[in-house]
């Protein structure tokens, strides 16, 4: 299904789904992309897309960080990080890897290990969850 | 008006796309992440999965002259590998490790668990504000 919806995106308005620069330009804080009200519908599309799939099939089973605080740090370090590397998972993983951006490829093998390195850090200092 | 109706239908379908396949559960993003410990590699099919379909679509892509509701193709460049990239990666990645959640996961999850999912996406925000505030 995500493959099928960012195909939709390349196909019928000839653009990358991805969802760090969609966010940005939907509020305003990007100057690239498609038109903003495109940016803003298909966010609004994810959220109520969730919300339907949860509608047919009930709860979503998902377990949140144990404090706020790794949500904060989290999403700060995230919006940064994603903005200065123009993509996140959706944008260089699953658009930029299938077109064999080497762009792509560098960005999405670098933010799994950055990744992979971070739950293993945080594992070593007990704050596993 | 086509062009959002597209839109609309491609975020739909990504946000029941990030549902149906477990993104959308922090504990479980984690586990993918987790290589030392209990590591959980199954949600490397779900991006292997979207990534043959979408590999699908750049064959037809490049058949085509333009999209279907737009005079142009609006794409990245995919070569320049650069220090913005590569910190950039890093960062997200460190930001991804610490929540369990990435911008696409994090804002499908807003009416679903709108707490929790409300704090990611307010601080992710904050992080691209801060972003705009120091590009140079």
């Amino acid at each position: 299904m995500i493959g099928i919806a960012a195909a939709i995106m390349l196909l019928g308005l000839g653009r990358i789904a991805g969802v760090s620069g969609l966010a940005a330009r939907s509020i305003g804080l990007s100057d690239a992309g498609p038109p903003r009200i495109v940016a803003m519908v298909f966010i609004a599309g994810l959220i109520l897309g969730a919300l339907a799939f949860q509608g047919v099939t009930g709860p979503i089973e998902s377990t949140y960080p144990p404090s706020m605080g790794w949500l904060i740090a989290g999403g700060l370090i995230t919006g940064f990080g994603t903005r200065l590397g123009s993509g996140c998972t959706s944008g260089h993983g699953v658009c930029g890897m299938s077109r064999l951006s080497r762009r792509s490829i560098v960005a999405v093998v670098t933010f799994i290990g950055s990744g992979m390195v971070t739950v293993a850090i945080v594992n070593l200092a007990g704050g596993g969850w | 008006m086509r062009q959002a109706i597209i839109a609309l239908l491609s975020g739909a379908l990504f946000g029941g796309g990030l549902a149906l396949s477990g993104m959308m559960d922090p504990s479980r993003v984690r586990g993918f992440l987790d290589i030392a410990g209990h590591w959980d590699p199954t949600l490397a099919f779900v991006m292997g999965g979207a990534t043959l379909v979408m590999a699908a679509a750049w064959l037809v892509q490049r058949r085509m002259e333009r999209p279907i509701a737009d005079t142009g193709f609006s794409l990245p460049g995919t070569d320049l590998i650069d220090r913005r990239l590569t910190l950039g990666a890093v960062l997200f990645g460190v930001g991804w490790g610490l929540a369990g959640l990435c911008p696409g996961p994090g804002i499908a999850s807003l009416a679903v668990n709108p707490v929790p999912a409300g704090v990611f996406v307010i601080s992710m925000v904050a992080g691209m504000a801060i972003f705009k505030a120091v590009e140079k």
